[in-house]
């Protein structure tokens, strides 16, 4: 019985500076299969198409249920989260790239730390006073709590920064993802009292002012994180931030 | 004296919140972690996190939910632990408040809880059904906080491969592997803590992350660390079955309302809207009219496996059962159970709010763990374990939504008595054998990639999750048991001719995934010979020729020792502590 098949193209490369390879894979079709689940295929039987041995593909990935943001690469053109691209909603070939905004591990694994990095320099954070207790929180209304609610979904995958035309060496734009973050914890009623030095941390070059409105993140976005919205609003309290700021000194 | 270094071991909630206590009052903490701390496994958490704080006028109080942890994992968890931890849970869910975890709220602004399995009060709070994430990244954002502040130094990419122990048996610190250079490197350190997770990829599929291979609490094992209950692993109930993984539905689907049923008539073909009230068999509801569908995990997965497999009632034959919440309103989903929904549509490409969702047990947690004390520390001075890779507070079985709130509590725990116990360690001679150990590991490593055979690594583990999914999750019987115990002796032997593709010395994936494969054989034999021994039921474990709990011979943890590849575990058991409680018999088709 003939089985039905499945074709990868896969970019390959062994180190930052070695050069980059494409191979072909075919793999049987299985119900419910995703990209991920065709990694692990191929890692059981490393060999390509025309009968070649090869290495296991390496990759990021851990929950397989797009919640922790790991597996984010480029499938057929788009920057998507390969534990939930099903190859039934997908064209053949299925062209899979590592991202291409962040440093290059191997194959279609990245350095991503720069999110990271952003968010310590927002401090994104609530300073709690301590760990001890010190009895229920602020109060705070449903209304409130799913306005705030979405923006902390974000799952850190760097999509929305991949597909932004600005995000790049030159402007430095710390990013949509940053951006939203600033506004969850702006809203927050602790987390408020770092708005202003949030504020300025977005204020000058590769801060909030790079953003073109292109709305190319909020497309990407696997979480529908309201990202343009919250640019928006940031960028306006930015502006504020400033001419406050220029009013004091 | 200097401020004392401890190493942390895994960025899940139990490792987070560790870190947190540690750099709080003043020590510094490298923090290990294979996935970048914000992609660890508690991130799939979905349900909620267990706290008697009664908002809801039930009159439920800490006692309460103390007694339904202890009765729900059927007597076998050491009481004074989940006593603290119970009397904690409030103030611990008050502290995620205060962090900025986004918790459903009441009209009033105050926090929302919802029902889960094995008690009848509202008891979870939730951030609708992406409660781990959120509280993960609490404690994560809290982290970073004390990394901008130059306390903690994070190690992410970074696999721990074994603890350097000195002459004298203390613990001095870490081996680990740089996993894009792949060097190997030593660390020193006053003290250690392991927050390392699960187990679930011993069993192949499961609910659980890619890491979550156990390979850190098998070396240790191995080391010298004790391993307790290994046979006490939870199946949970409702799963998407799929090539890569199992993906969870949250209790909470049934916490909302959700009900388990299939067609009375077997292989009944009419459509779901078809089949009249009447014709529909919600056995869970008619065997346990009392908890209904939010009977306690074990007895649900047995009540389905009962139905599909002695009644022959699955779903067209297969496999599977409905979990309905189509009678509830899409609003109300949306916003209670919007995260799950979305993974069942997204995977599944059906809408579970117009169509029941098809769904099978699946292994999904580990009850059992490192071997700890009443301060969270191994029988190996300095080595510190928290979180769902220790055995303390879920005995036979755990209540859903209590996880959470023992990585949390287990971690907090942890890290003052971490610091506590490094203030008065006796100092370190020499290196405390850090260049013996990292030449142990450089071998093991040299003989990996030399090795001609073949034999693939990633087919031998499809092996032994096959064989453990089938003989050793919901019923066991001793032959089957006996066979697996010598798959994995086999498995082990063939181990040995595994030869890698990948010999490349740069962000190897398979060849790390090689090292832990060698861990998890090992830790999976303390699954299978100590359910072999262990001839009752109890809780989870199963098995139909010893249907009953038997307090006489085995109200006692199962403590398993490493003496070497060949010769297996070595197992003792040990008294449980039932000072507060005195055990009865656990049933849940009347109040208890
Ligand atoms: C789908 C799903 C839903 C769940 N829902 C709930 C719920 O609603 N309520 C509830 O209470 N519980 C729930 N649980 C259980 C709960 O999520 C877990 O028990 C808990 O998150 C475990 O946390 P942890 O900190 O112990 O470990 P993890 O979160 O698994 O973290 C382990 C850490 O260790 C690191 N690590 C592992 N090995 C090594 C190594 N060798 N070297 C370096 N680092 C290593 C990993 O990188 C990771 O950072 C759920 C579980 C699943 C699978
Ligand atoms: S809207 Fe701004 S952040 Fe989003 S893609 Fe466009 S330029 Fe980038
Ligand atoms: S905002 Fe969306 S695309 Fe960007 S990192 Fe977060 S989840 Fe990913
Ligand atoms: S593996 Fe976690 S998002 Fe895909």
């Amino acid at each position: 019985m003939a089985t039905k098949t499945v074709t990868f193209e896969i970019k390959r490369q062994a180190s930052p500076d070695a050069p980059d390879v494409w191979e072909r894979f075919e793999l049987d079709w299985r119900p419910g299969m995703n990209v991920v689940s065709a990694m692990m295929e191929i890692a059981a039987n490393p060999v390509t198409a025309d009968g070649k041995p090869t290495t296991p593909v390496t990759y990021d990935s851990n929950c397989l249920e797009e919640i922790c943001g790991s597996c984010a690469m480029r499938i057929n053109g788009r920057a998507s989260m390969a534990c939930s691209a099903l190859v039934d909603n997908l064209d053949q070939p299925i062209r899979v790239e590592p991202l291409t905004k962040f440093p290059l591990v191997r194959d279609l694994q990245v350095d991503r730390s720069v999110l990271f990095e952003n968010l310590m320099r927002v401090k994104a954070w609530v300073p709690v006073d301590g760990t001890y207790d010190l009895g229920s929180g602020p109060r705070v209304y449903p209304q409130q709590q799913e306005a705030n609610y979405p923006l902390s979904n974000c799952i850190s995958c760097t999509c929305c920064m991949e597909v932004c035309p600005q995000f790049n060496v030159t402007t430095g734009f710390v990013g949509a993802a940053t951006i939203a973050q600033v506004k969850l914890f702006n809203n927050h009623p602790t987390g408020k009292v770092f708005k202003e030095d949030r504020l300025r941390a977005l204020a000058g070059d590769g801060g909030v002012q790079e953003c073109g409105y292109a709305q190319n993140c909020v497309k990407a976005c696997p979480k529908q994180i309201p990202l343009t919205n919250a640019i928006s609003d940031i960028s306006r309290d930015v502006m504020v931030q400033k001419v406050k700021d220029w009013l004091k000194s | 004296m200097a401020a004392p270094k401890i190493i942390v071991v895994g960025g899940g909630l139990a490792g987070l919140a560790a870190v947190i206590k540690i750099a709080e009052a003043g020590g510094t903490v490298d923090l290990f972690s294979i996935v970048p701390v914000k992609r660890s496994h508690s991130v799939c958490a979905q349900g909620g996190i267990n706290a008697a704080k009664n908002l809801k006028g039930e009159g439920d109080t800490t006692a309460q939910h103390f007694d339904d942890t202890i009765y729900g994992g059927d007597f076998l968890a050491n009481q004074t632990p989940v006593k603290g931890m119970c009397e904690a849970a409030p103030g611990i869910v008050d502290l995620l408040d205060r962090m900025g975890v986004p918790f459903n709220r009441t009209p009033e602004g105050l926090l929302d809880f919802r029902r889960f399995g094995g008690t009848l009060y509202h008891r979870t709070a939730f951030a609708g059904a992406t409660t781990g994430q959120q509280l993960l990244y609490a404690l994560d954002e809290q982290v970073r906080r004390y990394e901008a502040e130059g306390k903690v130094h994070k190690f992410e990419g970074w696999e721990f491969l074994s603890a350097v122990i000195d002459s004298r048996g203390i613990a001095r610190g870490i081996v680990a592997l740089d996993l894009r250079s792949m060097q190997l490197r030593s660390f020193a350190a006053d003290a250690i803590i392991l927050a390392t997770g699960g187990i679930g990829a011993i069993f192949g599929k499961s609910t659980n992350s890619v890491v979550c291979t156990g390979s850190a609490q098998s070396a240790v094992f191995q080391q010298g660390v004790y391993y307790a209950n290994g046979e006490f692993i939870q199946v949970h109930p409702t799963c998407i079955p799929g090539e890569d993984k199992l993906r969870l539905m949250s209790e909470s689907a049934r916490g909302e309302g959700g009900r388990v049923w299939v067609p009375r008539a077997p292989g009944d073909k009419r459509a779901v809207k078809a089949i009249p009230e009447s014709e529909r068999f919600y056995f869970l509801e008619e065997w346990y009219p009392k908890y209904g569908n939010l009977v306690p995990r074990d007895v649900a997965t047995r009540a389905i496996h009962k139905v599909v497999y002695e009644l022959g009632l699955g779903l067209d034959g297969q496999p599977m059962v409905y979990l309905d919440l189509t009678h509830i309103d899409r609003e109300t989903l949306h916003h209670k159970l919007g995260g799950i929904l979305e993974i069942y549509e997204k995977f599944v490409g059906v809408d579970p709010c117009v169509e029941p969702m098809k769904i099978f047990p699946g292994m999904h947690y580990t009850m059992g763990g490192l071997w700890v004390d009443f301060n969270q520390m191994t029988n190996i001075p300095g080595i510190f374990a928290a979180g769902e890779c220790e055995y303390q507070y879920h005995g036979a079985n755990r209540l859903g939504a209590n996880s959470l709130v023992s990585c949390i509590f287990g971690g907090f725990h942890a890290g003052p008595n971490a610091i506590e116990y490094a203030k008065s360690v006796a100092a370190v001679e020499g290196d405390g054998g850090a260049a013996t150990e990292v030449a142990r590991q450089a071998e093991i490593n040299g003989k990996l990639l030399k090795n001609e055979g073949g034999e693939n690594p990633f087919k031998l583990w499809r092996e032994l999750g096959k064989a453990m999914t089938e003989h050793a999750t919901v019923i066991r019987h001793n032959n089957s048991l006996k066979q697996t115990d010598e798959k994995i002796v086999e498995l082990l032997e063939r181990y040995q001719r595994i030869n890698l593709s990948d010999k490349s010395q740069w962000a190897n994936t398979s060849f790390a995934f090689t090292r832990q494969l060698k861990n998890m054989l090992e830790l999976s034999r303390t699954v299978v010979l100590g359910a072999m021994l262990r001839d009752e039921s109890r809780g989870a474990h199963f098995k139909p020729e010893f249907p009953e709990r038997d307090d006489e011979r085995f109200l006692k943890t199962t403590k398993a020792s490493f003496t070497g590849s060949l010769e297996g575990p070595r197992f003792e058991f040990e008294d449980v502590d039932v000072q507060y409680i005195k055990p009865r018999p656990r049933r849940y088709d009347a109040a208890k």
